[in-house]
């Protein structure tokens, strides 16, 4: 269990030490606790943006007071006026590397993104608290037109693209939690791959909480134009702290004709963490959008990633992973909305419940009038590892045309007795083979991920297999 | 030192059914026992007991492995002291690869000392003789990256099983029906494994309905279980007196255990009636 790191962490997972330290952080801003319009207006003028953007968050924030909290999902006990909405580390954003500050390089260093840099040479952004920081992109895809900025500046840089775009895929009305950020979002990504451009290596981010009771709220909008491909990677992992965090993101996807876009995320959250993101795509022709999702940690996380499929030929797919230990509720799932004739969808979902941890399957598959020839096809498998922990599936399927293709598989399972012992047998001690069980369980998913998450991946399971059984 | 693998009067029941009732039975390095005996009489039970899996009740007896009491050791902890069972039905686990399990395995084995987390057996080394294993055994080197039995077939389930033998080298080996299911240059292929170990090395139990593992490997002892008891032992002539008539003898011999094991076989075809 994550809290339990420092003083129960074996040798062998050193490095995921790394990610549990608080560095000293300075805000140079920071606005007061709660959130009201004053605080909302402030936030806005700030960032010296447009009235039209200041606007909208005050009509989110209308929103927000307005809706009730879900009734469904998990239990979610936050005081929203006890939360910081703005923090802004520094007043400058670094292009490059030298730029930085050394007190947040340390904590970059920390996290190796220097060395995913070098890997990849191209695409690092990060995040620290609400405002990225430093951000940088190789040369030849600025040439082919790709942007590829923190949201707050292509708000300043592109505000026609923004305008368009922002917000058209989840309105502040779509839940409660999409008008909080709506309200009050910092940060996040913002992509626009031009028709055609096809980008060949992922694109990355790093996200981190970092200052206690510090709410955030990043806002990512990604637009893949007429045949253009981009695979948008997202790793995030949190210090832990002794009181509530809230997490809320809103993350937007427009794939056009025939383009094909894939957002992965691993996050893994410290134990207090609400973790309550909206995400939603919307394929157009031909189009292709896979979400690939892992969520370890938090304390509650609620997330299903939409695919809304509008013109024939669109494609949705969704791998999902959860990870619920103790004191842990993951309320993942998907959501395929077949709006047009000849779409096709995947669901994936994996989950693992241990030592008192709850993980629910959610998913919403719905076939609209007149969406003939639709596939659609989803899987669910749960392994829970001991008999307190806990593990629902809860399916939707909305079918409005009968010449359809639908398919649902569920399973659940306990860890085997006899694979156990198989292992056992082989010289294995009883954890290293739960763990090389559960390893197994999520390969599926770890293989569709770049090289260096997939070891990620594979050290956090390790992790949360640490500490007591039972 | 010769090592001795050694059973004391094993009684050993599942839900309160009794399955062994009283085996005894002795193994020095270097020697082959060959067991046989009908469909439900005990034998993979045996095997499955020596090696610790927790779902069997000793309720009499002991097992020692040279001086140390096995019975109180864990399955992997068994395994590093130098035991392996080859399994009559493989499990197999999805999303693990051969080669990262065999690592382990090997590397746990080798090492018995070692704590989790320390490092394993260095990758180009283990690749190397893992290739080299798999070569002998005419495995196609695929199978390195196949998940651990998972749509493997019969035969290629228990060349793998005779490849961890080879790589893990154990000081006994039970062989539980290895032998069916491979063919008759696979049993040749396996044999030659055994012979690599080195006979003489190794304590093996081979549990048999064939003569194809026999014939290279002659037992120096033949045991034959019935009703959970071992209850004739003799030389290479009793297994090939059983492959060439069957247990009408020794059930005539032995009735109270033949009753027994009628009624374990009869019980489980109930069983399975009702399931069914
Ligand atoms: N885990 C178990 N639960 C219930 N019954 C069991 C279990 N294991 C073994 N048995 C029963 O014990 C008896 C002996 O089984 P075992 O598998 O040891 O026989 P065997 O001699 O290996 O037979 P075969 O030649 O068919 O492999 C059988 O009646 C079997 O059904
Ligand atoms: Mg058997």
């Amino acid at each position: 269990m994550a809290t339990d790191l420092q003083t129960t962490a074996k040798p062998d997972i050193g490095e995921i030490n790394k990610y549990d330290f608080r560095t000293e952080s300075r805000p140079v801003f920071k606005a007061r606790k709660g959130l009201d319009r004053e605080i909302v207006a402030q936030i806005s003028e700030m960032k010296g943006e447009p009235d039209w953007m200041r606007d909208f968050r005050l009509k989110s924030l209308e929103i927000f007071n307005a809706k009730p909290m879900p009734t469904w999902g998990g239990d979610i006990d936050v005081d929203f006026q006890d939360i910081y909405y703005y923090l802004k580390p520094t007043d400058k954003h670094g292009r490059s590397w030298d730029e930085v500050p050394q007190e947040i390089k340390d904590t970059f260093e920390r996290l190796g993104i220097p060395e995913a840099e070098r890997k990849f040479l191209a695409g690092v952004k990060a995040q620290f608290e609400s405002e990225v920081v430093y951000g940088s992109l190789k040369e030849d895809l600025a040439k082919q037109g790709v942007i590829f900025l923190d949201t707050d500046t292509a708000l300043k840089e592109h505000p026609d693209l923004m305008r368009e775009y922002f917000g058209t895929i989840i309105p502040p009305s779509d839940n409660k939690f999409a008008a909080l950020n709506s309200a009050v979002w910092s940060g996040g990504s913002f992509i626009y791959v031009p028709p055609g451009v096809k980008i060949d290596f992922p694109l990355q981010a790093y996200f981190r909480i970092n200052a206690e009771n510090m709410g955030q709220f990043e806002r990512t909008l990604i637009i893949v134009d007429e045949g253009a491909s981009v695979h948008y990677v997202e790793g995030c992992t949190a210090p832990m702290y002794s009181s509530e965090s809230l997490h809320s993101a809103v993350v937007e996807i427009i794939c056009k004709r025939g383009s094909r876009c894939r957002y992965t995320t691993i996050q893994n959250w410290a134990n207090n963490i609400y973790n309550l993101v909206t995400k939603r795509a919307v394929a157009y022709q031909d189009a292709t959008m896979e979400w690939v999702d892992g969520n370890l940690g938090s304390k509650l996380t609620m997330k299903y990633p939409a695919v809304y499929m509008m013109e024939p030929g669109a494609r949705g797919e969704i791998l999902s992973i959860a990870f619920a230990s103790k004191g842990q509720h993951q309320d993942a799932g998907a959501k395929l909305v077949h709006a047009a004739p000849h779409t096709t969808g995947q669901i994936t979902s994996k989950s693992i419940s241990k030592n008192g941890g709850r993980s629910s399957y959610r998913g919403l598959v719905r076939v609209n009038h007149g969406a003939k020839h639709s596939k659609c096809n989803v899987v669910c498998d749960a392994l829970i590892l001991d008999p307190h922990s806990r593990s629902d599936t809860y399916p939707y399927i909305e079918i409005m045309d009968k010449n359809v293709s639908i398919g649902h598989e569920a399973s659940v399972s306990r860890i085997g007795e006899e694979q156990l012992f198989y292992l056992m047998s082989r010289g294995l001690t009883e954890h290293e083979a739960s763990t090389m069980i559960v390893n197994g369980f999520i390969e599926p998913l770890v293989k569709e991920l770049p090289m260096e998450y997939a070891v990620e991946m594979n050290r956090l399971i390790q992790l949360q297999m640490e500490g007591s059984v039972g | 030192m010769t090592h001795t693998l050694k059973i004391e009067n094993l009684h050993v029941a599942v839900d309160g059914k009794e399955i062994l009732r009283g085996v005894d039975l002795v193994i020095r390095q270097g020697e082959t026992h060959a067991l046989m005996g009908p469909n439900g009489s005990g034998k993979s039970t045996l095997g499955l007991v020596i090696a610790g899996h927790p779902g069997y009740e000793v309720t009499e007896g002991r097992i020692l492995l040279d001086d140390q009491d096995l019975l109180e050791m864990d399955a992997d902890e068994r395994a590093r002291a130098g035991l392996f069972l080859a399994f009559q039905r493989p499990m197999s686990i999805p999303g693990v690869r051969m080669a990262d399990f065999l690592r382990h395995a090997v590397t746990n084995v080798r090492n018995p000392e070692r704590k989790e987390g320390e490092d394993l057996i260095p990758m180009r080394e283990f690749r190397r003789e893992l290739k080299e294993k798999m070569e002998q055994l005419n495995i196609d080197p695929e199978f390195a990256r196949r998940y651990v039995n998972d749509g493997f077939s019969g035969g290629e389930m228990k060349r793998a099983e005779i490849l961890q033998l080879a790589m893990l080298q154990p000081k006994f080996a039970i062989l539980d029906e290895t032998d069916s299911g491979l063919d008759a240059d696979a049993v040749r292929l396996a044999s030659k494994s055994i012979a690599e170990i080195g006979r003489e090395k190794m304590g093996l139990l081979i549990i048999t309905h064939h003569d194809k593992l026999l014939e290279h490997n002659p037992p120096d002892f033949t045991h034959v279980m019935l009703g959970g008891k071992i209850v004739e032992t003799g030389g290479p002539e009793l297994a090939r007196e059983l492959h060439q008539h069957g247990y009408e003898r020794i059930r005539a011999a032995h009735p109270e255990a033949d009753r027994a094991n009628r009624q374990m076989v009869e019980q489980d075809q109930n069983e399975t009636a009702t399931v069914g």
